[in-house]
């Protein structure tokens, strides 16, 4: 079975203007909501204190947030979680109480309250500055990551590709960060760890496609750069499609199955193989190309020694 | 000939697959109940507390399927919870204060394969149930209380060594003494300097001044120790707490995890872990007036405290010995069965604590308890300010000079002298510590967690197998026994390593492995696909496909692995166990989908004549 005949060179470098276009624009509209709307982050990041309660009959919300109200905590945020039995109460850091016993408070309260059977689920509660530590850690994270594969690839392969790679990868996060900005979805550890592997399933694309531009440099004697790369983006869109389907595949399950803890996870990591396999198409291989990338840079080099080229200096 | 794999290869694969499917395999068996047996500060469960233990149970007929000695603790094991919970209450009853009783699943491994090393996985708390700490170390306090140490230490050898000075004081990070003469100066400084090499010294003979500081050195040095003695000391309290299988572990500079997997009343081990305290002997000061002092003269070398039941006492600021080295502390009785606390030292507080009585004699003692309460206050690097409450438990009198092992009497009732021992042996802890996230999650999500992961992983497993079977026709069939060969032994591998834990992400992990391990024989096929759309023949596009793809799975796997290993390094919990199943996972579907299916398609294609692929 094939699901892409293709006969053709597809000439993708013709659009890259476009695409650039397309890009920046999506980059931008990112940046912007994160700026205004900021990340919705998760108990993770701000501290605070969480809990999860199971109801045997569906959860009246309206009663809940009743009996949270009439016992001082007003500020309880009541949602449903995953299905209509569930409750989760989240609760700012507070001043008042000694915070680490206010998970255990909570469910007594609510047990009276409410006068039904419940079930204590999960407790977090984060200190303000485990929270603290946690954003810096994390974006610490990011950037550690984007720099060692920044030489890896710079190492392994050629500048301009390793800044094309480290470009698509950034467009990748922006994106996806800006996905769950505009959408609101909490920002929590899992998603970060999401985010981390986005980086390192875009970045597995991208190496194929400038591995197979590399080879073409070397194979293919005529035909200018763009030609090349079109060609080579051709020869392995099959394969970016049917890597592409099989982890679309298995994120769905994991999105339709994993259950309400996993869904941020999912959501950031189906989206982020979307831009990912658009990214090593458009935006690492028209880097590259745009960086002026050629022949020369990727045929291997002819080890000179210092001074050969210099005329012999002998009386 | 092209295509064609040495016997030795062939044999290498099939080994390792069989040892992971080995070490994967006590995954598949049941948990038994059981019950966990293990002794208390330093006592071990031996033989009799097993024959204890099983003579309890058979009088009681309680049911037991099997009871063992195993690395000091004894393990019952039961044929359902039922008898597991009326075991535990029996024992807890009944084997007295020395032993913890906790309940606990033990993997039903048979013993053939235990014997050779084999174990399930070990689930995390999200997975398990249970709760998790992180308690943070309060190292200004640990600092600020090394240099009042180093103020009396100083005070007490200028003194042996008849140097004059005027005095000897804490000013902001660094020690201040202040001399009367140059000669003084020069000497003390040549003296301290000697004695003291972790110090800086800074002596400025216009003020006749020498100033000391901890070198970077040494301040890390008693960062590490608190955070050390915290550790060892947690571990203490934790297993007063009678959990199977806790875990108490340093994170970074300051912090330190505690893990207590299926405990679900958090209060009593909060209050536990919360107490943070520390004992201070000082003597008390006999020739101050207390009157003068309760109307606020108080002596410059004097503190005013009260006792418990409000009764002021006026005390030498100078500490005799600080509580951290108390190795051990117990209640009984002495020869006028009146209760007393027994109290043992390591060797070096003995040394000091035999100098520090021997012109003491006779004299009273106080015992300071120290509290440190988080406040809701932070200072300017967003560290909670503790406050710290001094009260004295006991005032005792000093009937000879004191040495390693001493008891104190007079500490009130029985319970009272319990309670001291409790304090005395809680209370060695040099920096308070707080904590500053806790995570519980309840056995019924636990579960959840763990049928969700498994669910998530077998459909996406099944919808890639099918996927691939149709695309690839006999080809997707090696690339699947690849996949399962994969699975089989990142479960194997995740068994083995002792410090891998599979957590609900670490499950999200493999379903995204699994997603991601066929991309490489996505690669090597399409490659196969076009060599033979470029009229190579089959054998050679077999040979060209599986060479020219690897290294480009190779270069994008380590990518990949570059950021699951700094995912490793940042992550916690979770996270990690995240980062250790996409790590694994990596390393094993190459393996698989490379070496793996190399030798099953040589195997089935390799030096024959043929047309045709099935691809």
């Amino acid at each position: 079975m094939q699901l892409l005949k293709l006969k053709e060179t597809i000439e993708f470098m013709k659009h890259r203007k476009t695409a650039m276009v397309f890009s920046i624009v999506l980059m931008l509209a990112s940046l912007t909501s994160i700026v205004v709307n900021k990340l919705n982050f998760g108990l993770d990041f701000t501290g605070g204190t969480l809990i999860e309660v199971g109801f045997d009959q569906a959860a009246d919300l309206k009663q809940i947030r009743q009996v949270m109200d009439s016992n001082g905590f007003d500020d309880a945020v009541v949602q449903l979680y995953g299905t209509s039995r569930d409750v989760v109460i989240r609760l700012g850091q507070r001043e008042d109480v000694k915070a680490e016993m206010l998970g255990n408070q909570i469910l007594a309260i609510l047990q009276e309250g409410t006068g039904q059977a419940l079930a204590m689920r999960r407790i977090e509660f984060v200190g303000a500055s485990v929270g603290d530590e946690l954003t810096e850690q994390g974006g610490l994270a990011m950037l550690t990551a984007l720099i060692c594969i920044l030489m890896y690839v710079a190492f392994r392969f050629e500048w301009r590709f390793a800044l094309g790679s480290v470009f698509a990868l950034f467009h990748d996060v922006l994106l996806t960060l800006g996905l769950f900005s505009i959408l609101g979805l909490e920002f929590d550890l899992t998603v970060l760890a999401a985010i981390l592997a986005v980086i390192g399933y875009s970045l597995n694309d991208t190496i194929v496609v400038s591995d197979r531009i590399r080879e073409n440099f070397r194979k293919i004697r005529e035909g200018s750069p763009a030609e090349i790369i079109d060609r080579s983006l051709t020869q392995t869109l099959s394969r970016t499609f049917i890597t592409s389907i099989t982890t679309l595949l298995v994120l769905g399950a994991l999105f339709f199955q994993g259950g309400a803890l996993i869904h941020g996870f999912a959501t950031a990591l189906l989206f982020g193989v979307f831009v990912g396999t658009y990214s090593s198409i458009y935006v690492a291989s028209a880097v590259a190309l745009s960086l002026g990338i050629s022949k020369e840079d990727l045929i291997p080099e002819v080890i000179e020694k210092e001074g050969a080229d210099q005329e012999m200096m002998e009386p | 000939m092209l295509n064609h794999s040495p016997l030795w290869k062939k044999l290498l694969v099939l080994f390792i697959v069989c040892i992971g499917a080995l070490y994967a395999l006590p995954n598949l068996y049941p948990e038994d109940p059981a019950v966990q047996i293990s002794g208390l500060r330093g006592v071990e469960a031996d033989v009799t507390t097993l024959d204890a233990v099983k003579s309890q149970l058979t009088e009681q007929k309680i049911d037991f399927s099997n009871i063992a000695l195993e690395n000091g603790q004894v393990l019952a094991r039961f044929k359902d919870t039922e008898n597991q919970l009326k075991a535990r209450d029996l024992l807890d009853e009944n084997l007295g204060d020395k032993f913890s009783v906790a309940l606990n699943l033990t993997p039903a491994t048979p013993d053939w394969l235990a014997s050779i090393g084999g174990v399930p996985m070990k689930l995390g708390l999200d997975l398990s149930g249970g709760v998790s700490f992180t308690m943070e170390v309060n190292m200004n306090e640990a600092i600020v209380k090394a240099q009042q140490s180093m103020v009396g230490d100083f005070r007490t050898d200028l003194r042996g060594e008849k140097i004059r000075y005027r005095s000897v004081k804490k000013v902001s990070n660094a020690i201040e003494i202040q001399f009367r003469k140059t000669e003084d100066l020069d000497s003390g400084t040549r003296f301290l300097k000697k004695r003291y090499r972790d110090f800086l010294f800074v002596d400025n003979s216009d003020s006749l001044t020498l100033s000391v500081t901890m070198t970077p050195q040494k301040l890390k040095e008693i960062r590490e120790y608190a955070l050390a003695q915290n550790i060892t000391i947690i571990r203490n309290r934790v297993n007063e707490l009678g959990v199977s299988e806790p875990l108490v572990q340093r994170q970074g500079q300051k912090n330190i995890i505690i893990e207590l997997p299926g405990v679900q009343d958090t209060a009593k081990a909060k209050e536990i872990l919360n107490a943070t305290a520390t004992i201070e002997f000082r003597m008390v000061d006999s020739e101050g007036d207390l009157s003068s002092a309760l109307n606020g003269r108080v002596p410059a070398s004097s503190q005013l405290l009260y006792e418990r039941d409000g009764r002021p006492q006026l005390l030498k600021k100078r500490v005799m010995l600080t509580g951290d080295h108390i190795v051990d502390a117990g209640s009984s009785f002495d020869e006028y069965s009146r209760p007393q606390v027994n109290i043992t030292l390591d060797s070096p507080g003995g040394s000091k604590w035999s100098n520090a009585t021997k012109n003491n004699i006779g004299k009273p003692m106080a015992t300071v308890f120290i509290e440190y309460k988080p406040t809701d206050r932070v200072d300017a690097e967003g560290n909670t300010i503790f406050e710290k409450i001094e009260e004295i438990i006991s005032v005792a009198t000093i009937q000879g000079r004191l040495g390693k092992t001493f008891r104190i009497t007079g500490a009130g009732t029985q319970a009272e002298a319990h309670n001291l021992a409790l304090l005395l042996r809680a209370g060695a802890l040099i920096a308070p510590i707080q904590i500053v996230e806790e995570r519980t999650v309840g056995p019924t999500l636990g579960a959840e967690n763990v049928q969700l992961g498994f669910q998530a992983i077998m459909g996406g497993f099944a919808l890639v197998f099918l996927f691939m079977l149709v695309y690839y026709r006999a080809f997707g069939v090696v690339a699947n026994i690849a996949l399962g060969a994969n699975l089989v032994l990142i479960i194997g591998v995740m068994s083995l390593i002792p410090g891998a834990t599979l957590t609900l992400p670490g499950m999200a992990g493999i379903v995204l492995t699994v997603g991601m391990a066929v991309d490489a024989n996505v690669l090597i096929f399409e490659r196969i696909r076009e060599e033979l759309r470029a009229g190579k023949t089959v054998q050679q596009a077999i040979h060209q496909g599986y060479d020219a793809a690897f290294s480009t799975i190779l270069d994008a796997n380590i990518t990949t692995l570059i950021a699951a290993l700094i995912l490793y390094a940042v992550g916690t919990g979770p996270i990690k166990g995240f980062a250790i199943t996409l790590s694994i996972g990596i390393l094993t579907s190459m393996f698989t989908a490379i070496i793996g299916t190399r030798t099953i398609v040589n195997a089935m294609w390799g030096g024959k004549r043929l047309d045709k692929l099935s691809i």
